[in-house]
Order: structure tokens, then C-alpha cells, then sequence
């Protein structure tokens, strides 16, 4: 079962399993000329580097017309490599500005290939998703003014494997087809493979295909059916649609290129799957259903609910929480949508592909990137890294007219062969090196609820206003009775944090060293992003159940003493702030294990509990505990 | 290398006809097009009718059209008269005018002026700072080493508009630099013997996603208007909002010709507007209403008043009412205060649900 493609449930039977894999290959092989015929469609493709993945990518440039161009970009690719600037050696040599073309421009008319996309840059990104927009680059640099055609097709080869690796959602949300390759096998499959000639036949045709009214209609309610916000991917859909009539072709949309869009666009991303009709027998995938269902209705009514630790909430799952209108109008609309299309999505119903990766890229993307380098500017290099590409390039204008100034003015001496001044030094730009992530582990048990809960809550949504404006990073977990839920993964978002926080649940046992670890857990993920991260802990330090989940005070006092060493182990600075009515004995032992700052709250006036965490030490943790 | 350079050589020196081909390649989407979306909009032609206002701020889901809204304001905006410089001055503020056409007119020379699209500039991601601010020529210095000053972006958006998409991306010492100059109108160029300075007046339009991350609070005040805008939800909208995209992607000349005569009415309306705006009267009585609505929201400063009451004189204008009145401010309180409300995460719902209670209790009052 654990080798089994996703869809299929019968995994035992080997030869299930065999035609499973066959017909995914199908399938992707079918993505694939769906891209080749309009690669403005764009493709992201869930897949580990491995044979078949380079089977796919050989199909590809096989389809593509000759002499299109096929470029890759590689990860952390430099924004002046990708939009072009000044050719440094070349304008030198020749004395003359020579533009140094850009990736992006240079896959005009054909594809642009990113490859671990999941680890692109925000800004690289951007500039993508600019080029798609617009059909062009605009490079505005190393004193170049210029436009340059740039209608690119973006093939995104996605490896992530966490949940929270995806490509930025930026560039994700102007790709339109979404496909993973995961169980999908190249042997035994008769593929449908098409050689260019019949792809530009394809493209031909492509130009005389028209969506009629009710083809738009039936994509844009299917889309709000899934729970799809953007407006953007309908009209991918609309255009995978017509690519897939060109394909078979026909001029206008049949009902087979809609659902052929609908499950290669909207499908993979969908938030919210569409209440089936009822015929539980004949659902082949009923397994699947739940495991994405749930969720959605979790997310959907906040407040008494918690939601579940799911690190794979979604963007878009987030949107539709901040408008309640979302959720009720997709509901009328499933009305609206034809039973036998329904039918036959839920006969193809699979999982939404790399369901984590679907969703908060955005902020997670962002945040992979902080702390490399993010950019130049001009500076003192004594307090930044030197850029000395930059430098020779802001510096290569000017040659000519300092070897002149030079030669007026001391005629006597050699000529120098570079003339540098310190307004030419660019230093390189790091980002969030100074960045900071406060993690909130709240205790949300009945015995800390009941007296404090709400003067703890008030606590941490000072604590966020303060790290609103000093743009900190914030992430949330709740611990109560047996278990510990992260609330909130870690985010610069404001208006998330403040959701997560007014559905803070309560009640329940004291499970503190879970708590703890959960914390921990977020503080190393933190870490290893290269930012500083605290631990803020709320209790009153009563725990109660242990890490086996087991009620018992003793274990779960030792539990949580353990937890409170490993996170000293790891260096992680730790504030204790004590829920109790009184300061207690309990709290101050596990500051004291955390190598903690202690606060009481009663003495813990909101402004006292932010300048502690202003001030707590960031690092090592060597605080001493018992502050009082 | 050859090659390289023939191909490059005309982008390098680039004139304007040269770039006019490529613009043309890629036509705008019709403003008077876009389904939806009146906040932004209004937002805009506010701005378009006074670009005293200070800037606009859009920020929203993505897939929202924002950058389709400011990218077709080029389109509906009427056009200037400008004198033949680099900056495009214009021949009605000698005052204002930059050195080039000074020395024309102390040199008594007849100052020539040319009807021009007002500028609506891209400032794209990955713009350096030589480029926005303008820097030395490079074909001058590299062939004949001459040190002349080539002018930047922010010349070429003088007097008209500057747009950033991803605001929130924008490196930090690129939007202090542009709010900077934004507020100054003039930007000064300060490099090894390229000493100048010349204005630059223009309207500052950002846009983002929030959930990318949020725009520093202490630049949100400084944009006159914000606006949130949000996926329509309802399905007729977002129907006719893909068949117009797939129409406009299909035959985008075809498609903006069907709404040449609407953009028009939209044009004229705005130039309309110009003319009246300065005969639109206001009231002492809507001056303390707005200051009211200030104190109520505990905005720091005047900039918001003088800003919520600038926008409100356009849009009389834009409607055609002789005075400010009650109904005009409260339309626009939310664009005009809300960003400059102290961030309250205890308050769950939004700023500009906050700024709409306050505008319902001052009414009740």
C-alpha cells in the first residue's frame, strides 16, 4: 500500500497497481501535450528528479517545435541573470554598453524551465509572473531602459517534499496545469505521444477555438465550486479547455475538454470538493473524500472549534475564511452545477496534489528566503559583504571618463587599469539576518483557562501588535488536554495571526511537555530558515499529562522537564510567563529547566510582557531564571 | 559578440519611437472593461482628477485585477500639454519647471508645447536604483567619455503616475527613496560631479498582497487613498470578469475598440471634473464634520483630514455637486482613513469596518 499511487485504494493487487501506473503516465503524458500545444498555460510539476521524470521532460522537448527555445533556470539565479544587464567584460572591452540578454527574455516563444521550483525566490518569482502578465521584461538597470518581447511558457519542476516546500504562490497561481507524476510509470503504457508536427497542427487550430458562453459558465461555477478564488484560473482552465479541443481537433469545446480542465487545472487545487451525488456504491474513490473534507470544515466555521494542527491549511482555505460571503455562495452554487459532471469529477476525484504545497506557499516560500542574498545596493563594505560583480559593473561606465579626469590632472602617472570609487561599491543585501520569530506556546487547560486565559490572550495580542511593528514573526500553538495544536504557522501576516487567536479554544488537561516540544519543533524549523527564534511560554506550569498522553502528575512533571532541557539543549531562548493566580513554584522550576526569563503575570502588565520580549535574549539562552 | 551587439544596439540607445513599437505590442486592457471593482476605480479617478491626494495603495487576493485597474488608467487619462524637455514640464508652472527649460526662458526662447499621454510608468521588481533615480548616460561615457546625466524613472513619471506591483517586495530603501521623492516633488541626484536636481511630481500607486506580507505602518500613511479589493463572489460577476479576459486575450485590439466609446465618457468625465474642481465649495460645516470623524478614529495627524477632504472635493467635482457635503465624506472615509488607523489586533474586525462604524455613529449624531 505505502508504494501505491495516491488513487489507488486497492493497492494489495499488484496488477492494480501496474495499470494504476499506466494510466498516470496517461495522464501526464496528456498534461504534457496539452502544455506543448500552449505553453502559456503554464505547468507545475510535482515530481523528484528521477527516470520518469527525464521520460516526461524527453517527451516534451520531443513535441516541441524545433528551434523554440528551451530554457532552464536554475535555482537562485540572480535577478540580473534573469532580466539582462550590462555585459561587463564585453561593454569594457569594446567601450561600448553591451546588454547581456536575460533568461527571461531569451525563452521568448518557448519555455522556461525552473527547476526546484519549490526553492525559488519570491523576487524570482515576481519577475516571472510579471513576464506572463505582461508578455514582456521591462529592465530598468545598470542604466538600461528596455523592453524586450518575453511570451514564455513556465514549466515549474516542483520537488518539494514538506508540506510547507512549495513554489511561491505567485508564480503557482499563473500556472495552470498542476500534475504529479507520483505513481506514474512510463513502462507498459501505449502513451499518446504526438510528434511536433502534429502539435503545430494543434496550435494552428488553437487560434480558431473559441469557449462558447456556457463553456465559461460551466468553469467558473466549477471553480467556485472547488473553493478557487482566483479569477486567474478560470481562465487557465478556459485555456487548457480550448488546447484540449485543438488537440482532438475541434473548433469548439466539448464537454470532454471541460473536464479534461477541470481536472488538470482546477482539481489540483481545489480548496473546498463539492458535496457528490448521492451513490456512495458507485464512488470509487470514497476513501479519498474525507481525508480532504473534514478539514475544509474545520477551517470554514472558526470559532469554537479548533482548528486541527493541520500544517497543511491553504491560502486559499485562509481566504475563504476572511470572507464568509466565499462559503455560501459556493454552496448555492453547487446547484447549479451539472450532476453528470459532477459524476464524473468524483469518478476522478484524487487528492489535490501536494495538498500543503497548494496553499501557503506565500508566506512559507518567503520565508525560506530570508537570510541569503536578497539583492545589492549601494554601501559601506566593511559593513556588508562586497559585491564585486556589481561594483566592476556600476564602476565600467565611468572608465573612460576618470582614465581622462585622471590624466588631466596627473598626467605623470601610470594609467590605471581600473578606476574604482567608493560610489561604485555595492554591498550585498541579507535579509532577516536581524529577523526574529516569536513562537507563543499558550497553556489553554481548564486550570490556566479558567483564572487567565483571557488576560493571556491579551498578553499575546499586545505581544503581536509590538512584533506587527518591528516585523517579527509570529507563530501560535495551543496545548490542551492530550495533545498540542499548532495554531499558527509561522507568519508576518497580521491578519492571520489575529484569526488564529480569537479561535483559541480552552479547556481540557495540562499536557506542558507536549506543548513544549510542539514549540520546539517551530523554533528549530525557525532556526534552520536562519532566523532567531523565542519561545514564549504561558502556563501556570500545572502539567498533567504526560507525553504519552497519559494523566498522572508526576510523568507529566518530569515530561515537561525534559522538553524544557531539550530546548535549552538547542539553544533556543525561552520567556516564561506565568498564568498562575499566584507566581508559582511549578512555573518558575520549568523556566528555570528552559534556562528561561520568568515573568508572573500578575505583575505581567501587557507593556511589561512585550518589553520582555523585546528584550529577551535572542540565542543561546543564558538568561538566568527567577526574575522577579 | 557581434551579434549580441547588433541585436542589442538599438534597446541600448533606444528613442522613444523605438519603445513606442514594443508598448504598442501589448495593449492595455479598457478600463471602462473591468467588472466591478468601483472602490479601486473611484480610488483612481480621484487621483486622476487630483494627484495632490498622495498616492494610492491597492492591496487584495490575487487574480483581483489590480494591476489590470492602474495599468488602464493610462488609457482614460486625458491628455497634457508639456514642454519639450525630459521631464515634460509643464508650460503652466514656469515656477516649477526644470533647468533645461529655465535657461529657454531666460534665453527668451518661445517654449514649444506638446500634447502628451500622461505618463503611467511600471516601476518593475528588479529595478535598480541608478534607474529610478537616473543616472550617467552609458553610451556617452563608455564611447566618447562624457559625463551626461540620463534621467530615470521617476523623470519620466513626473506628472503622472508611478505604479509598483508588489509593493510589499520591494526592497526597503527603494520605497523610502520613492516616498521620499514623492513627497518632496523633486529628486536629487548627488554622484561624482553628476550634481542635479529637477521635479518630480507624481502619484504614487502600490499594490500587493497582504498575506505576502504586510507594508511597514509607517508607510501606509503616507499613500493618500487605500482601497482592499476582493475576489468577486458572485458567479454571474466572475463569469462576465473571464469571458471579457478571454475576449480581450483573443483579439485585445478588436476588444478595446468596443469600449473606446465608454473609455471615453470615462475620459471626459475626469476632465470634466478637473475644471470644476476648483469651483466646488467647502463648507465649514463639512470641514468639522471631517475633523469629528478624525478625532472619533483617533487618527494621528492632519494628513488624513486634509487628505479625506481633498478626495471628497474631487469626487463633487466628479459628480457634479457644487459643494463638499456629508454623503461625499462618508463615501470615502474608508479609503481615506482607514490605513492610518493604529493597528488593533484586538479589534477583529477590519480598519475599514472600524472607520464605517464611526461614519454611521457621526451620522446619528
Amino acid at each position: 500500500m505505502n508504494r501505491a499511487p495516491p488513487a489507488a485504494n486497492d493497492g494489495g493487487h499488484l496488477q492494480n497497481d501496474i495499470i494504476d501506473a499506466a494510466a498516470l503516465w496517461s495522464e501526464a503524458v496528456f498534461a504534457l501535450t496539452l502544455f506543448a500545444v500552449d505553453p502559456g498555460i503554464g505547468l507545475r510539476l510535482a515530481a523528484r528528479a528521477g527516470p520518469v521524470r527525464q521520460e516526461w521532460l524527453r517527451r516534451l522537448r520531443a513535441m516541441l517545435p524545433e528551434g523554440e527555445p528551451f530554457r532552464k533556470m536554475p535555482t537562485g539565479v540572480a535577478e540580473a541573470a534573469l532580466l539582462g544587464g550590462l555585459d561587463l567584460a564585453a561593454s569594457l572591452e569594446t567601450g561600448q554598453p553591451v546588454l547581456e540578454k536575460g533568461l527571461i527574455a531569451s525563452a521568448d516563444g518557448g519555455v522556461l524551465c525552473a527547476a526546484m521550483a519549490e526553492r525559488m525566490g519570491e523576487q524570482a518569482a515576481g519577475l516571472l509572473a510579471l513576464a506572463l502578465d505582461r508578455g514582456m521584461v521591462t529592465i530598468e538597470r545598470d542604466g538600461i531602459s528596455r523592453q524586450a518581447p518575453a511570451r514564455i511558457g513556465v514549466l515549474a519542476l516542483d520537488e518539494g517534499m514538506e508540506p510547507d516546500e512549495a513554489p511561491p504562490a505567485a508564480l503557482c497561481e499563473r500556472l495552470g496545469l498542476w500534475l504529479s507524476l507520483e505513481g506514474a510509470d512510463p513502462r507498459g503504457s501505449d502513451d499518446l505521444g504526438l510528434d511536433a508536427d502534429e502539435i503545430a497542427a494543434a496550435r494552428r487550430l488553437l487560434a480558431v477555438v473559441r469557449p462558447d458562453e456556457a463553456a465559461i459558465a460551466t468553469i467558473c461555477q466549477a471553480a467556485m465550486a472547488f473553493g478557487i478564488v482566483s479569477l486567474r484560473v478560470p481562465s487557465l482552465a478556459l485555456r487548457a479547455a480550448a488546447a484540449s479541443a485543438a488537440l482532438a481537433g475541434r473548433d469548439r469545446l466539448s464537454e470532454s475538454d471541460l473536464e479534461t480542465a477541470i481536472r488538470l487545472v482546477l482539481l489540483p487545487r481545489a480548496v473546498t470538493m463539492p458535496p457528490m451525488p448521492d451513490e456512495p456504491d458507485e464512488e470509487p474513490e470514497s476513501n479519498e473524500a474525507p481525508d480532504t473534507a473534514p478539514d475544509e470544515e474545520d477551517g470554514g466555521q472558526m470559532p469554537e472549534d479548533p482548528p486541527p494542527p493541520e500544517p497543511e491549511a491553504s491560502d486559499e482555505h485562509d481566504t475563504a475564511d476572511l470572507e464568509p460571503t466565499e462559503d455560501t455562495a459556493v454552496e448555492t452554487t453547487d446547484a447549479a452545477l451539472p450532476a453528470d459532471l459532477l459524476k464524473a469529477l468524483a469518478a476522478m476525484a484524487r487528492p489535490p496534489m501536494n495538498r500543503a504545497g497548494a496553499g501557503r506557499k506565500g508566506a512559507f516560500a518567503a520565508r525560506a528566503r530570508r537570510g541569503r542574498a536578497v539583492g545589492t545596493r549601494p554601501g559601506d563594505p566593511r559593513r556588508e559583504r562586497l559585491d564585486l560583480i556589481a561594483t566592476l559593473r556600476a564602476a565600467a561606465p565611468w572608465q573612460p571618463i576618470r582614465r581622462k579626469e585622471r590624466a588631466e590632472r596627473t598626467p605623470d602617472l601610470l594609467q590605471r587599469v581600473l578606476e574604482i570609487r567608493s560610489s561604485d561599491i555595492r554591498i550585498r543585501r541579507h535579509r532577516g539576518k536581524s529577523e526574529t520569530a516569536t513562537i507563543f506556546a499558550v497553556d489553554a487547560s481548564g486550570s490556566a483557562a479558567l483564572a487567565r486565559l483571557a488576560e493571556a490572550k491579551g498578553a499575546v495580542e499586545r505581544i503581536l501588535a509590538e512584533c506587527y511593528v518591528r516585523r517579527d514573526r509570529v507563530a501560535l500553538v495551543a496545548f490542551r488536554g492530550t495533545k498540542a495544536d499548532v495554531l499558527l504557522t509561522e507568519t508576518k501576516s497580521l491578519t492571520r495571526a489575529k484569526r488564529s487567536l480569537a479561535a483559541l479554544p480552552a479547556g481540557g488537561g495540562t499536557p506542558l511537555a507536549t506543548g513544549i516540544l510542539a514549540a520546539l519543533d517551530l523554533a528549530r524549523a525557525s532556526a534552520r530558515e536562519g532566523r532567531t527564534p523565542l519561545i514564549t511560554l504561558l502556563t501556570d506550569g500545572r502539567a498533567n499529562i504526560a507525553l504519552s498522553g497519559a494523566a498522572g502528575r508526576p510523568q507529566a512533571i518530569a515530561d515537561a522537564r525534559d522538553a524544557a532541557k531539550a530546548v535549552r539543549a538547542s539553544g533556543i531562548a525561552a520567556l516564561v510567563i506565568d498564568l498562575a493566580q499566584r507566581p508559582s513554584e511549578q512555573a518558575r522550576e520549568i523556566a528555570a529547566a528552559l534556562g528561561a526569563t520568568y515573568l508572573a503575570l500578575p505583575r505581567a502588565d501587557s507593556k511589561a510582557v512585550s518589553d520582555a520580549v523585546a528584550a529577551a535574549p535572542r540565542g543561546p539562552a543564558v538568561a538566568p531564571a527567577g526574575r522577579r | 559578440m557581434t551579434l549580441t551587439l547588433s541585436f542589442w544596439r538599438d534597446s541600448v540607445f533606444s528613442r522613444p519611437s523605438k519603445l513606442g513599437s514594443l508598448t504598442a505590442m501589448r495593449i492595455a486592457f479598457p478600463f471602462a472593461a473591468i467588472v466591478g471593482q468601483d472602490q479601486m476605480k473611484l480610488a483612481l479617478s480621484i487621483a486622476a482628477v487630483d494627484p495632490s491626494i498622495g498616492g494610492v495603495l491597492v492591496f487584495g487576493d490575487r487574480g483581483t485585477g489590480k494591476s489590470t485597474a492602474v495599468r488602464a488608467l493610462a488609457a482614460v487619462l486625458p491628455q497634457m500639454a508639456g514642454a519639450d524637455c525630459p521631464y515634460h514640464c509643464d508650460p503652466a508652472r514656469p515656477d516649477e519647471a526644470c533647468e533645461i527649460c529655465r535657461s529657454r526662458q531666460k534665453g527668451k526662447r518661445a517654449q514649444k508645447a506638446v500634447a502628451l499621454p500622461v505618463p503611467v510608468v511600471d516601476l518593475p521588481l528588479g529595478a535598480t536604483e541608478d534607474r529610478i533615480v537616473g543616472s550617467l548616460d552609458l553610451e556617452r561615457a563608455l564611447s566618447a567619455g562624457e559625463k551626461r546625466f540620463e534621467p530615470g524613472l521617476l523623470a519620466k513619471a513626473h506628472r503622472g503616475f508611478l505604479y509598483i506591483d508588489e509593493i510589499n517586495l520591494l526592497e526597503d530603501h527603494l520605497v523610502d527613496l520613492l516616498l521620499d521623492v514623492a513627497a518632496s516633488g523633486e529628486n536629487v541626484v548627488e554622484r561624482e560631479g553628476l550634481s542635479l536636481r529637477h521635479p518630480a511630481r507624481f502619484v504614487l500607486i502600490g499594490s500587493g498582497n497582504p498575506e505576502e506580507g504586510e507594508l511597514r505602518p509607517q508607510l501606509l500613511d503616507r499613500f493618500g487613498l487605500s482601497v482592499e479589493v476582493k475576489t468577486p463572489t458572485d458567479l454571474k460577476t466572475r463569469i462576465t470578469v473571464v469571458k471579457r479576459r478571454d475576449a480581450f486575450e483573443r483579439d485585445p485590439a478588436g476588444f478595446t475598440a468596443t469600449y473606446a466609446a465608454e473609455n471615453a465618457a470615462v475620459r471626459d468625465a475626469i476632465l470634466a471634473a478637473r475644471n470644476r474642481l476648483g469651483g466646488v465649495a467647502v463648507p465649514d460645516e463639512t470641514l468639522e464634520k471631517a475633523a469629528q470623524l478624525s478625532i472619533r478614529l483617533g487618527t494621528d495627524g492632519l494628513r488624513g483630514e486634509l487628505t479625506l477632504m481633498r478626495a471628497a472635493r474631487a469626487l463633487a467635482a466628479l459628480q457634479g455637486d457644487g459643494a463638499v457635503l456629508w454623503p461625499h465624506l462618508a463615501s470615502l472615509a474608508p479609503l481615506a482613513l482607514s490605513h492610518r488607523l493604529r493597528r488593533d489586533p484586538l479589534d477583529e474586525a477590519g480598519s475599514a469596518t472600524r472607520v464605517e462604524r464611526a461614519v454611521g455613529e457621526l451620522e446619528a449624531a
